[in-house]
């Protein structure tokens, strides 16, 4: 049965249905019901909450739990997944899986708290130092959401990497009729930490870097090749193909089914992954496609340098690449559809 | 009559400390502490940033490297996950107190039961000796090539006076590896700290005062000396605080 | 013998030998692997009171247990 629920709360009772056994954290707008939620219920099923002393604490708490084979989770927004990047290159670093959730705001610095999807090169491009991958799912409802937890810990636990559930600040606000996944059993991996040395670990100054190099590249392309996740419509015969995700995807469908009974050939993509990028998406565009169109919700246009990247990779082709970025919000169904025929009348220049 | 002593197996191997440093000796007495509290296959160690990363090469257990001062925020997310298995914190001052002083405080406050073991060598040892919370005044390091000008840099730290002062932990004293005596001594308050975490007491700390003669430029016995005669007075020695077994 | 000595661990930083309350540590003209002259116990001076394992760093001694309850 499909309950309302907000789109925090959903997330959160999900993540302990996915047996999460540790939440710490800081309060951040539009992040905090996931804590709030958490900072009650996880006692109720055994598990515990810390409400840490700063962002930087509470990754590096989960970085603890996780460590002993625990399903841990943090949850941000804007500014604090900043300070969470430390860790999440440790935990990278150390293979250890986790969940971080942004609930994405917009703005740099301490920015505002309009929905937004402006922190998408820091998310799918590695944000922290060094040299990682996350997996990085973009749901565009809070079923999608709720549905990608659990898979959320199935993947990190399988690749031994930490996956962020990137998410915008308005699908956290929002209420929608949801069907919670069932309760798993919590799990400790057998690679956790007991007090006896059962699951040996060289240190730090004893590691080769060089080996690693050839294990973690291998790790990313079989993530690459099996892990690609997107939506998609209308490709085989567009003239133009949208890709749009999260909460802009929703909307861009609708503008896509709405330019088609209008007669305009357009197509959609919606990656749900956005790392790794579902490159294998453009495999299906008709190979005579005009041109490729972001919708995004930041100001710069970030999502159009993958999409530029993968025309080229697998399209082959010189096409022109637009971005449309509406800032923040979610972008109106009549918003796009004003500016694709703006695109189409020149009046909007390419980007690449 | 002599008793046997020797070295635990957890830490019988070779250790990368330089000549005369204290590190070798603090973790010769934690590992001696949890072997003969029963504890030395029940132990999980969050190793901070510095010198004391190189506890990580020679340690056999659980041992996990923290990001620089950030110890106390990974032991808080071990202990509460494995509530049965002593966590123990290894870090320097320029880690616990420099960098990590939010996540170390807010360790103490909160009264996790962890064990928190920093060794104050009044510099930061590994990246060559600069300044650290502890410096003393007019103390030369690399970063105060003229001697510390407390005026500037504010005054050396007490941390485990200020944790038993302001907030409720079950045990908190500072020892020192400057003298067969101390050393006993110190092992005392290691072996009370572990037993206040088995006893489920809340947050216990132990401050080591330990020689870093390469980057004080001492011999070392004479660095050594340096503890006895000059540190000590600032810095002293003994129990601050002490719950004696109260559960909380 | 009252006191076992690694030597291949000695980095001469001489605190056992300023400790030793009966001077029965010395330093050997030979070099370990890392270069360093390693200590050496006259086990005649030696009265096996520990205090060379409570102060090395490095794990170099092993007092024994005493043979017949001698000292």
């Amino acid at each position: 049965m499909a309950e309302m629920m907000k789109g925090n709360v959903a997330i959160a009772e999900a993540a302990v249905r996915a047996g999460v056994r540790f939440y710490a954290g800081y309060p951040i707008t539009p992040s905090s019901e996931i804590m709030e939620y958490l900072s009650w219920r996880l006692s109720e099923v055994g598990g515990s909450f810390v409400q840490a002393e700063s962002e930087l604490a509470g990754i590096n708490m989960v970085f603890g739990a996780s460590s002993c084979g625990v399903r841990a989770m943090t949850a941000s927004s804007g500014p604090g997944i900043s300070l969470k990047q430390e860790g999440i290159s440790a935990l990278s670093d150390e293979e250890l899986p986790a969940l971080v959730i942004n609930m994405v705001r917009y703005g740099n610095g301490l920015g505002t708290l309009f929905s937004s999807q402006c922190d998408y090169h820091r998310e799918t491009h590695g944000g922290g130092h060094g040299d990682y991958r996350c997996i990085v799912l973009s749901p565009s409802s809070i079923q999608e959401a709720v549905d990608l937890i659990p898979t959320a810990y199935e993947l990190g636990e399988k690749y031994r990497v930490v996956v962020v559930l990137m998410s915008e600040g308005a699908l956290g606000q929002m209420m929608e009729p949801v069907e919670l996944p069932e309760f798993l059993e919590p799990k400790k991996n057998y690679w956790g930490f007991d007090g006896k040395y059962s699951y040996k670990k060289i240190g730090i100054f004893d590691r080769d870097s060089m080996k690693e190099a050839v294990e973690l590249n291998k790790k990313y392309a079989e993530i690459k090749e099996k892990e690609q996740r997107w939506e998609s419509e209308g490709l085989e015969d567009a003239d133009y193909v949208f890709v749009a995700y999260g909460l802009p995807g929703r909307s861009t469908l609708g503008a896509v089914r709405s330019l088609r009974d209008q007669g305009y050939k357009v197509g959609l993509i919606r990656p749900i992954t956005t790392w790794p990028f579902p490159e294998n998406a453009f495999r299906e565009v008709n190979p005579k496609v005009k041109a490729m169109i972001t919708v995004e919700a930041n100001a710069t246009g970030q999502l159009v340098d993958d999409v530029a990247l993968y025309t080229k990779k697998i399209l082959k082709s010189d096409i022109p690449v637009y971005a449309l970025p509406f800032v923040y919000g979610v972008p109106p169904m009549k918003e796009i559809q004003n500016k694709f025929r703006q695109i189409l009348a020149d009046e909007i220049k390419e980007v690449y | 009559m002599p008793a046997e002593r020797k070295v635990p197996e957890m830490i019988d191997r070779p250790m990368s400390f330089c000549p005369g440093c204290g590190h070798g000796i603090i973790i010769r007495l934690i590992c001696e502490c949890l072997e003969e509290l029963g504890q030395d296959q029940n132990v999980i160690f969050p190793i901070g940033v510095g010198c004391s990363s190189n506890l990580g090469g020679g340690l056999v257990a659980d041992r996990l490297h923290c990001l620089h001062g950030r110890a106390g925020a990974v032991a808080t997310g071990i202990k509460r996950v494995n509530p049965d298995n002593l966590v123990i914190t290894y870090q320097g001052d320029g880690d616990a107190y420099s960098i990590g002083i939010a996540e170390t405080t807010n360790a103490a406050y909160r009264n996790e039961n962890i064990t928190v073991i920093t060794v104050n060598n009044t510099n930061f040892g590994m990246t060559g000796g600069q300044m650290s919370l502890t410096t003393m005044e007019g103390q030369k390091t690399s970063t105060t090539v003229h001697g510390r000008d407390c005026s500037v840099t504010g005054f050396p730290i007490r941390f485990p006076e200020l944790v038993a002062s302001q907030f409720h932990p079950a045990y908190v004293a500072r020892g020192s590896v400057s003298s067969p005596a101390n050393i006993k001594k110190t092992k005392g308050y290691i072996k009370k700290a572990l037993q206040a975490q088995i006893n489920r007491e809340g947050y216990s700390m132990v401050e080591v005062m330990s020689p870093c003669p390469v980057n004080w430029g001492m011999k070392p016995i004479q660095a050594m000396e340096r503890i006895n005669n000059d540190l000590i007075s600032y810095y002293p020695l003994g129990e601050f605080t002490e719950k004696g077994g109260e559960t909380r | 013998m009252k006191v076992t000595v690694k030597s291949a661990r000695c980095k001469e930083c001489g605190l056992c030998y300023s400790f030793c309350p009966k001077g029965a540590i010395s330093f050997s003209q030979d070099t370990n692997a890392s270069g360093y002259h390693p200590v050496m116990v006259d086990d005649e001076k030696c009265i096996g009171c520990g205090t060379c394992y409570i102060t090395c760093p490095d794990g170099v001694f092993h007092v024994l247990k005493s043979e017949r309850g001698v000292l």
